[in-house]
């Protein structure tokens, strides 16, 4: 038995492994004996330079493939001491009548050779992904500090990538055998430290908490999946790990109260309460405009004087919906009586339709304002208020069933299209809906009376009849 | 509102999308000390959490308040869910500060639909640009895009952004006609035609001039809820296949629809096991690297998967007269057929077996599952017809086994959420 003692790197074991093969010494003939922890200036990569060997004339020249180097290369930082041996068993059954033999996975050697090489790309990965710096602020800025206990001797190995990735910090990764520096400019090594040489806290790991305890979902618990891929053996240098007892303990009852919340119902802490109207199911349209009258199902009712319901013919050809009812429906309890109505009948009147066609709403049935000295001014209703309501305004379209909707500005086009919507660029076509087949979006008529000057007002109006025209053609 | 409540509610709107890859983009670095950050196209799960997640990305919203209304989303309008709104600024700095401690590969900025899709869209592409603008940030970002946002803003999101994405929420236009009627699923698809057309034409530009901005490097992905409404897996199925051949998916995810607090009530009211999400992933997989096609996968007599074997086995089963498969000669093709085998032991016994014949003591090296492959191979030395592969006997052996094995075999379905 032949004793070859060496440092335990590849570039070591390379050229000492090329001497035993020049002997022709066979795998059992020789015991492989590390030297004490390599030294701190030694690259685990040199090239082997072969300069004691290359200028002999007489040294044989070993073809193995290029894949048992990059092999040979990962096993080289496994822990297992063994891994020189199992090495040099292969390099000699390859230059042995064996050439082909990397490609045998069946065979034993080789099989424990990719599991190895495994376990370093696997702890490499690892590492990559466990590290956790905390930050030391001193007076000439920060240092980025971390403890990480990998299982192989891939710091070296592994340090370029955090230089790739974090070149404009001063960082340092501790570990047990070796800490890897870097400061600003230049990587060093340095011999290995305990814990108690890292820092203790980090000003943003508690965000760090904060966002791991949320991202959980409690109503998907797979601890199993979850240490498949993070594994225990890491957990005492990860912080977030302290948290999971917790959300495993808290997690049935978060799903409990998810499932508990859950219905229609919105409560918002000042006692506002929004629910999808209660509809009764009824042909009658007269029985569900009744039945709107004692709506209370968003907090606009406590303001409004009453519901503000519908109104036309039971089977209009033509629905025109608004927004909501203004100050002088608010009172009258019926829709476009205002100013705003005035100018629908008046533009409905220029473009030829018979009233006795047109049934007019809205798309939230109460008035919602604001005081403004001894005025009431408009609040246009939020996405609530019209989800609140939308059911009204479905029934109404399901029982009067009119060939064309026409919509009046965009929170009726928005509840009829959805809130992308916008009527600047669809106004005045023949566009389809879930809620009706054939609709037509144009402005809101008090947006006529909101304009500028005469001149403008009067544009807007010929635009505005336009469109009611084509929702016209459209019934016919 | 302090920034931890803000993080704690953006973060737990979030987590609703089940993507968190950051693989599959181009290689960069900050080695020479300008920026931070770096993608070897390989992702990186920094952390995972209970539920069997990996976390790779800061999953977040800009925002949860939102004026769409959509019945199975937790951030609807009529939500009473607590609202909180980051400014861009505070999303950066979070990054940043993530990313310097390692905890995160980048960003995964999605958002509530504030006031218009434009608007929204502007304030999530504000991040992104002050991330690689200003900070020359050279880590992975994915944007969550909407379908009617304008066509300068998904260019400059792509310039960005890794990835992009616009979920398709439902299966069909019937279900997001039902649960999301302010959504268009026509509309969707062809936001998602044009996506993939700038990728490929990005991709096409820089192959003849290096300086022609990327466009989404990472590509594009979309995410289907499972279980919200009665459509079957074959259903779903088939929109995922058109969907990675028409639009060129990257990734089509599929989420259980889990109970969300303030549901509507159109909602079923229990969530759909576990296991039909990870059965899709598997058939999914089936399709795109095992040459499955997507009617082989289920049939019309059942349209749904079989919750207790795997599509793989099932097919098998369907078509036990292709079997036993010879493992020394059968080619690529029908070895990647053979219940138990992966692509990467296919390809180890497609290379292995140049010069060698393999035996039955072979099969445990490349770490098969034996009691799944045995009954449908041959080797040097062994026919699965000595055992009966006929008879019910053996699929409901198989039955027993698997349903034994999905209560602790959970860590296989984790690998459908990791990155690749």
């Amino acid at each position: 038995m032949i004793e070859i003692t060496f440092v335990p790197t590849f570039a070591h074991w390379q050229r000492a492994a090329r001497e035993a093969l020049q002997q022709e010494l066979a795998p059992e003939e020789i015991a492989w004996q590390e030297l004490s922890s390599h030294t701190p200036s030694l690259p685990i990569f040199e090239e082997s330079t072969d300069a004691s060997t290359g200028a002999s004339t007489s040294t044989k020249q070993f073809l193995v493939p290029k894949k048992f180097v990059e092999l040979a290369k990962q096993i080289a930082l496994h822990s297992d001491e063994q891994r020189w041996a199992l090495l040099y068993r292969i390099l000699w059954r390859l230059t042995h009548g064996e050439p082909k033999l990397l490609e045998i996975f069946v065979d034993a050697n080789v099989a424990l050779a990719h599991e190895m090489a495994k376990s370093v790309r696997h702890d490499i990965h690892k590492m990559r992904a466990f590290v956790r710096f905390r930050e030391i602020k001193n007076e000439d800025g920060s240092w980025f500090v971390a403890w990480f206990e990998p299982q192989h001797h891939i710091v070296e190995q592994n340090a370029q990538f955090f230089v790739d990735r974090f070149a404009s910090m001063r960082w340092s990764i501790l570990t047990p055998e070796r800490c890897a520096h870097w400061n600003g400019s230049e990587l060093s090594f340095t011999s290995g430290l305990d814990k108690s040489h890292a820092p203790k806290d980090d000003a943003i790991e508690g965000l760090w908490l904060t966002y791991y305890k949320n991202i959980f979902n409690p109503a998907r618990v797979k601890v199993h999946a979850m240490q498949a891929e993070m594994p225990k053996k890491y957990w005492k240098n990860l912080p977030e790990t302290a948290v999971i007892p917790a959300l495993l303990n808290e997690a049935p009852a978060r799903v409990e109260t998810m499932m508990k919340s859950s219905g229609d119902k919105i409560a918002q802490d000042n006692g506002d309460v929004w629910m999808r109207a209660p509809v009764p199911e009824t042909a009658s349209l007269s029985k569900v405009a009744a039945a709107s009258k004692s709506c209370t199902a968003c907090p606009l009712y406590k303001h409004a004087t009453q519901t503000v319901f519908g109104e036309g013919p039971k089977h209009a050809t033509v629905m025109m919906i608004g927004e909501q009812p203004g100050d002088y429906e608010d009172v009258a309890g019926k829709p476009f009586v205002g100013p705003a109505g005035k100018m629908l009948d008046r533009a409905l009147e220029e473009a030829e339709f018979d009233r006795a066609e047109v049934y007019v709403t809205n798309a939230v049935k109460h008035f919602k304002w604001e005081p403004r000295g001894k005025r009431r001014i408009h609040q246009k209703p939020s996405a609530r208020d019209i989800a609140a309501c939308r059911p009204w305004l479905e029934a109404e379209l399901r029982l009067v069933q009119p060939k064309v909707v026409v919509c009046l500005g965009s929170t009726a086009a928005q509840t009829v299209f959805g809130p992308a919507f916008r009527v600047t660029k669809q106004r005045g076509q023949l566009l389809e809906s879930p809620l009706a087949k054939r609709v037509v979006a144009t402005v809101h008529p008090s947006s006529l009376l909101r304009q500028p000057d005469e001149e403008s007002r009067e544009r807007e109006y010929k635009l505005f009849v336009n469109d009611l025209r084509v929702a016209l053609k459209a019934a016919r | 509102m302090e920034l931890a409540r803000k993080l704690a509610i953006l973060a737990d709107a979030a987590k609703y999308d089940a993507s968190c890859a950051s693989s599959g983009t181009v290689k960069r670095d900050s080695r020479h000390g300008k920026g931070i950050g770096s993608s070897t196209g390989m992702g990186i799960c920094h952390s995972y959490t209970p539920d069997g997640r990996c976390v790779s990305l800061l999953k977040i919203l800009l925002t949860n308040y939102c004026i769409f209304d959509c019945l199975y989303c937790i951030n609807r309008a009529s939500s009473n869910v607590q609202r909180a709104r980051f400014t861009a600024k505070e999303v950066v700095q979070l990054t940043l500060d993530f990313y310097r401690r390692n905890y995160i590969e980048g960003l995964f900025l999605s958002s509530g639909i504030i006031r218009s899709p434009d608007y929204t869209m502007e304030q999530v592409v504000a991040v992104a640009r002050t991330l690689r603008l200003e900070h020359e940030f050279r880590g992975y970002i994915h944007l969550k895009t909407i379908p009617e946002a304008a066509p300068e803003l998904i260019t400059e999101a792509g310039r960005y952004a890794d990835r992009i994405s616009i979920n398709i929420e439902l299966p069909s236009a019937a279900d997001v006609a039902k649960l999301a009627p302010q959504k268009n699923f026509e509309k969707t698809q062809i936001a998602m035609n044009e996506i993939r057309n700038r990728i490929e034409e990005a991709k096409a530009a820089r192959s003849e001039n290096r300086k022609v901005p990327l466009f989404a490097p990472a590509g594009q992905s979309t995410q289907m809820i499972v279980g919200a409404t009665a459509a079957s897996d074959a259903t779903i199925l088939r929109q995922a296949s058109s969907l990675y051949t028409k639009q060129r998916l990257r990734r089509v995810y599929y989420s259980a629809f889990s109970p969300i607090p303030d549901s509507s009530s159109k909602l079923p009211l229990v969530a759909p096991p576990l296991v039909r999400e990870h059965r899709l992933y598997q058939a999914d997989w089936l399709m795109r690297f095992y040459g499955f096609n997507v009617e082989e996968i289920t049939t019309s007599a059942a349209p749904n998967l079989d919750l207790n074997i795997d599509p793989k086995l099932a097919w098998a089963l369907r078509n036990r007269d292709i079997f036993p498969v010879d493992l020394n000669r059968s080619p690529r093709e029908l070895l990647l057929r053979v219940p138990g085998l992966g692509t990467r032991s296919v390809e180890r016994i497609l290379q292995v077996r140049r010069w060698h014949r393999l035996r039955l003591d072979d099969l445990p090296r490349l770490h098969l599952p034996l009691n799944k492959v045995l009954p449908f191979v041959t080797t040097a030395d062994y026919n699965a017809k000595a055992l009966t592969i006929d008879g019910d006997e053996v699929l409901a052996q198989f039955r027993a086994a698997d349903a034994q094995m999905e209560l602790f075999a959970e860590g296989a379905a984790s690998a459908i959420h990791g990155q690749f």
